[in-house]
């Protein structure tokens, strides 16, 4: 005779399979009709009484959303089968693949009404670059304020290098690396929900070092290693670290976000006012 | 000239300016610019464009946010609806190549969108690269998708599943397209 907890552990098992079912058919675009809505729902059913604890019953409530989804899915396959859009992509992966090219050009041409763009100068915009060319200082009084020395050429080695701080002492993609790992440990430490609060984790002893670890974050979140969190109405800004770097799909539209780290702000974190 | 001709000839010059001339990122316009610029009649003013451009084979053509087209649209959906100007006949595979399309790339894109609307408007990447592939040479195929990315004709999510963008929705009938490719016979 199997045990309660058994049976609960069971039923954990078969809802997170579920849950991976629908999942799977919600990403990859898989046929909905696969998922067995009417015996899925009596699975759930049938494990609803034993849940007890808050878990449990989320667990129950995501299994619902799941499938809730996967019905929509349905739906709109249904919706799509009567319409005139409707094809077998099997058949007409074949038709493709056996037409030449020139075919498919010639068959794409004649529903391709390509959209007219022009990009030409306005008197406006001449106007406005006139006016910018008046105002600007030629370049011999731009650069005046930096005149150039007298150097002599000679040889550094490595470490001289190093120990003027032109060169570091490991390559920028290791230090990411590092600093990711530490990201992910202080959040694992200090944060919680799998976030840090900004300043919790850029914020150092000096206010130097504050600036290298807000340089450094900005390079883990535009190369995809974490992502900020913002919540403009409490005025807080978290970081999240990925535990793999997401790749950069090229689709999306990147955004630049400006923080400030100045040295007020510095000075309230450590008297800890900001956050 | 009337007063009234003389107010839509000023219009009309106005809605070619804002409709030809690139302004953003995307070409074309929204209804509420072109509201702002014509007044509250441009659906009116653009049907006079649309029936001006008829004899040099362009039209105005109407995307709303929507997927399909709106038959009778409100207000509203116009409003948020963008207005471009394309080509109104069909065009040469010999002038595509004018425009800047290489064949290999266009017929790519042809295979893209065909596959992605057989697949109810989402498919794998992976899946249309690998179609891609079978005529395209390997290295080309993942640049084109990205290409056609970058156009507007196809859009991808952080699961990578390719989707028909705004410019396939403007520039494609898909409904002639499924029917041409599956009606075509080989000679």
């Amino acid at each position: 005779m199997q045990s309660k907890k058994e049976h609960e552990n069971l039923g954990r098992e078969k809802l997170q399979r579920i849950i991976d079912t629908c999942k799977s058919v919600e990403d990859r675009a898989l046929d909905p009709f696969l998922v067995d809505i009417k015996g899925n729902i009596n699975a759930l059913k049938e494990y609803f009484p034993e849940w007890r604890i808050p878990e449990d019953l989320c667990l129950d409530a995501e299994t619902v959303h799941h499938l809730a989804s996967v019905t929509r899915l349905q739906s709109e396959w249904v919706k799509h089968r009567s319409t005139s859009l409707y094809t077998d992509p099997f058949l007409l992966e074949d038709k493709i693949r056996r037409m030449t090219k020139a075919d498919i050009v010639e068959t794409f041409a004649k529903v391709w009404r390509p959209t007219i763009e022009l990009e030409q100068i306005s008197l406006r915009s001449i106007t406005e670059a006139i006016e910018y060319w008046d105002s600007l200082l030629p370049m011999k009084e731009r650069w005046k304020e930096f005149p150039l020395g007298e150097n002599e050429t000679g040889t550094a080695t490595r470490e001289e290098l190093i120990s003027q701080r032109i060169l570091r002492d490991r390559s920028f993609s290791e230090e990411l690396e590092t600093f990711w790992q530490q990201l992910k440990k202080s959040t694992a430490e200090k944060g919680e929900n799998g976030k840090i609060h900004y300043w919790n984790f850029v914020g150092a002893d000096t206010y130097n070092e504050t600036v290298q670890r807000a340089f450094m974050a900005s390079f883990l979140i535009t190369y995809g290693y974490a992502t900020l969190e913002i919540h403009p109405l409490e005025e807080e800004v978290f970081i999240v670290p990925y535990q793999k770097p997401a790749p950069n799909t090229g689709s999306k539209q990147l955004v630049s976000i400006p923080i400030a780290v100045s040295a007020e702000d510095w000075q309230k974190w450590k008297k800890g006012e900001l956050q | 000239m009337s007063k009234r001709k003389a107010y839509y000839a000023s219009k009309l010059k106005r809605a070619t300016h804002l409709l030809f001339y690139k302004r953003h990122k995307k070409p074309g316009v929204k209804g509420w610019e072109l509201r702002k610029a014509l007044g509250s009649d441009y659906p009116k003013v653009l049907k006079l464009l649309d029936d001006y451009l008829k004899m040099l084979d362009l039209q105005v053509k109407t995307v709303f946010e929507e997927e399909r087209t709106v038959e009778k649209p409100t207000l509203e959906q116009l409003d948020k609806a963008r207005f471009l100007i394309t080509l109104r006949g069909e065009i040469t595979p010999k002038e595509a190549k004018m425009i800047g399309w290489r064949v290999d790339d266009l017929a790519g894109l042809a295979i893209a969108i065909s596959y992605i609307i057989s697949k109810r408007g989402k498919a794998p990447r992976k899946e249309v690269e690998d179609i891609l592939r079978d005529k395209l040479p390997g290295w080309k195929v993942g640049l084109n998708v990205d290409r056609y990315i970058r156009y507007g004709y196809l859009t991808q999510d952080e699961n990578e599943q390719l989707y028909l963008d705004w410019r396939t929705r403007a520039e494609v009938d898909q409904n002639a397209l499924v029917d041409l490719v599956l009606s075509h016979e080989k000679a």
